[in-house]
């Protein structure tokens, strides 16, 4: 029990003494926190980023129409009744003909090609079919096998593909991120490592003096270690606000924009787990990277 | 305490600084380590605590022989030896108990029994009064003594100086000198280094006279 007691005191005299070193030099001290926070606020920050962009494409999985195009062959009023039909199904909420004629007068309009289609002798569109499946929970790919299997039906094509595309791209984003949160980690380390060979440099005569006394290896790396976990949590929660803060700032727009979408998404912030992961990252990194200049550099220092 | 056999010490340079030293100095004996600079006086202290290891022979230090003493093992062989130095080593950023405290927080003592040795040898050189004051605010001879009170605040076996009184004036020197006197009537055993024969002829302690290298005259063995 007494052990423990003492080492428990130890650690927390040292804890005390790198805090008490930090707030010692309050400017200083900071620039390093900065440097370190700005390095966790780019991966974590683009990764709230991320997070927010897949949960918005997930909300628009649902949502997303289709369109079936028919064979040419098949006239308008067949058309209609197959809308009709496929109205109907308990997994459709709504099945709407775009005839033809409307159709091109659309194309005409939107697409830019007007001139090129007066070109033609005919009208080259098909009559379609836009369908809207119904709510969430609809079986998609087999509505859209149903329909593709019908003897009037050319093409269906989802109009989720783009979708899928944006989902690839916000995976590959994610790589990304993942890739950035590594390299930035190794950053994390350097800083610290750096500033933490410098501290070393400035206390030379201070470990040649415990060492001489006695103090081991451990004695000595220890409050370095402290001051390296220090810097880390110190810029994990710098970078936790900035994030939050960052956040606060595009709530507003990002609503509005929402809005234009007609979408009800609001952005998601910084759960507790992140910023948490954040602290922890912070510390991890602000640790290993002191230990990683103590053991380079506490060796060379001894007594002569 | 200490046992030198045919201690040779050569640094990378090529100097050699002790060619072939023996001597021994019993447990509870106090003796001045003396002979012209360079002759390898503060060389053979550093062989005593480990600061340097000997090119050849032996160093038996409170019946450890120091070349079995792994890197990793110093820390717990100087704890048994209280170093005094010319220019005190002190923490000018610590106050004089932080200083004087720092070998027995090293030893994780318990805060209580810290506080109470720490007053204790500050008691001892007289500057309990001085002890929330920072070393750089007292006076050389001040400071040496609060170097003193470092190095026997852990009750070691042994003390070893090196040029205690280098910096300062006959009068405290003297006092400095007695001040050791004192810690070897209770059973410490002191090993100091001086260049100062004036002053330890006016003291009845054992003389080893180190010169080139080599231990002369016949203060070799114990009295």
């Amino acid at each position: 029990m007494d052990a423990i007691a003492r080492y428990l005191t130890l650690h927390a005299d040292n804890l005390k003494g790198a805090v008490t070193r930090v707030a010692d030099r309050p400017l200083g001290s900071l620039m390093t926190i900065l440097v370190i926070a700005i390095a966790l606020v780019v991966p974590a920050g683009l990764r709230v980023m991320v997070d927010n962009a897949r949960a918005l494409s997930g909300t628009w999985q649902g949502a997303a129409d289709f369109t079936v195009y028919l064979e040419m062959a098949v006239d308008e009023p067949a058309a209609e009744a197959l809308a009709g039909q496929i109205g109907e199904r308990d997994d459709v909420e709504m099945a709407e003909l775009l005839a033809r004629s409307d159709a091109l007068a659309e194309f005409r309009a939107y697409s830019g090609f007007g001139e090129a289609l007066d070109l033609l002798d005919e009208n080259p569109l098909p009559h379609a079919i836009i369908v809207r499946p119904a709510g969430t929970g609809a079986d998609l790919d087999r509505l859209v096998e149903d329909l593709d299997a019908l003897e009037e039906t050319a093409l269906v094509q989802l109009d989720t593909e783009w979708l899928e595309r944006l989902r690839a791209i916000l995976e590959l984003a994610r790589r990304v991120v993942d890739v950035t949160t590594v390299l930035l980690g190794l950053a994390v380390i350097v800083v610290i490592g750096n500033t933490i060979r410098l501290e070393i440099g400035n206390r030379r005569e201070e470990i040649e003096i415990i060492k001489l006394v006695g103090g081991s290896d451990g004695y000595i790396r220890r409050p370095f270690l402290y001051l390296g976990l220090c810097y880390g949590i110190g810029a994990g929660v710098l970078a936790a606000l900035i994030i939050v803060l960052g956040l606060g700032l595009v709530a507003s727009p990002a609503r509005a924009l929402m809005e234009l979408y007609g979408s009800d998404y609001r952005l998601a912030g910084l759960s507790p787990a992140d910023a948490a992961w954040l602290l922890g990252a912070g510390g991890f990194f602000g640790w290993a990277g002191a230990g990683i200049a103590v053991a380079r550099h506490l060796r060379e220092i001894e007594p002569s | 305490m200490i046992r030198f056999e045919n201690v040779r010490k050569r640094y990378p340079a090529g100097r050699e600084a002790l060619c072939g030293v023996t001597f021994r100095l019993e447990k509870g004996e106090m003796a001045f380590l003396t002979g012209p600079s360079g002759a390898g006086k503060s060389t053979l202290l550093k062989l005593v605590a480990l600061i340097e290891r000997p090119t050849r022979g032996t160093v038996l230090v409170a019946d450890q022989n120091t070349a079995r003493v792994p890197r990793r093992r110093i820390p717990q062989f100087r704890r048994q030896v209280g170093i005094v130095f010319q220019d005190h080593k002190l923490l000018h950023d610590r106050t004089v108990f932080d200083n004087v405290a720092l070998p027995l927080m090293i030893s994780s003592l318990r805060r209580r029994e810290l506080r109470g040795r720490v007053r204790a040898a500050l008691d001892q050189v007289g500057l309990l009064r001085y002890e929330n004051q920072f070393p750089l605010s007292l006076s050389s001879g001040e400071q040496q003594r609060v170097g003193i009170a470092r190095a026997v605040a852990s009750r070691p076996q042994l003390v070893i100086a090196d040029e205690p009184t280098g910096n300062l004036d006959p009068q405290l020197s003297l006092e400095i000198m007695r001040l050791f006197g004192r810690f070897n009537d209770v059973g410490t055993t002191l090993l100091i280094a001086t260049h100062d024969l004036e002053l330890i002829s006016r003291m009845g302690y054992r003389r080893l006279y180190l010169e080139a290298g080599r231990m002369a005259g016949p203060a070799a063995e114990p009295v």
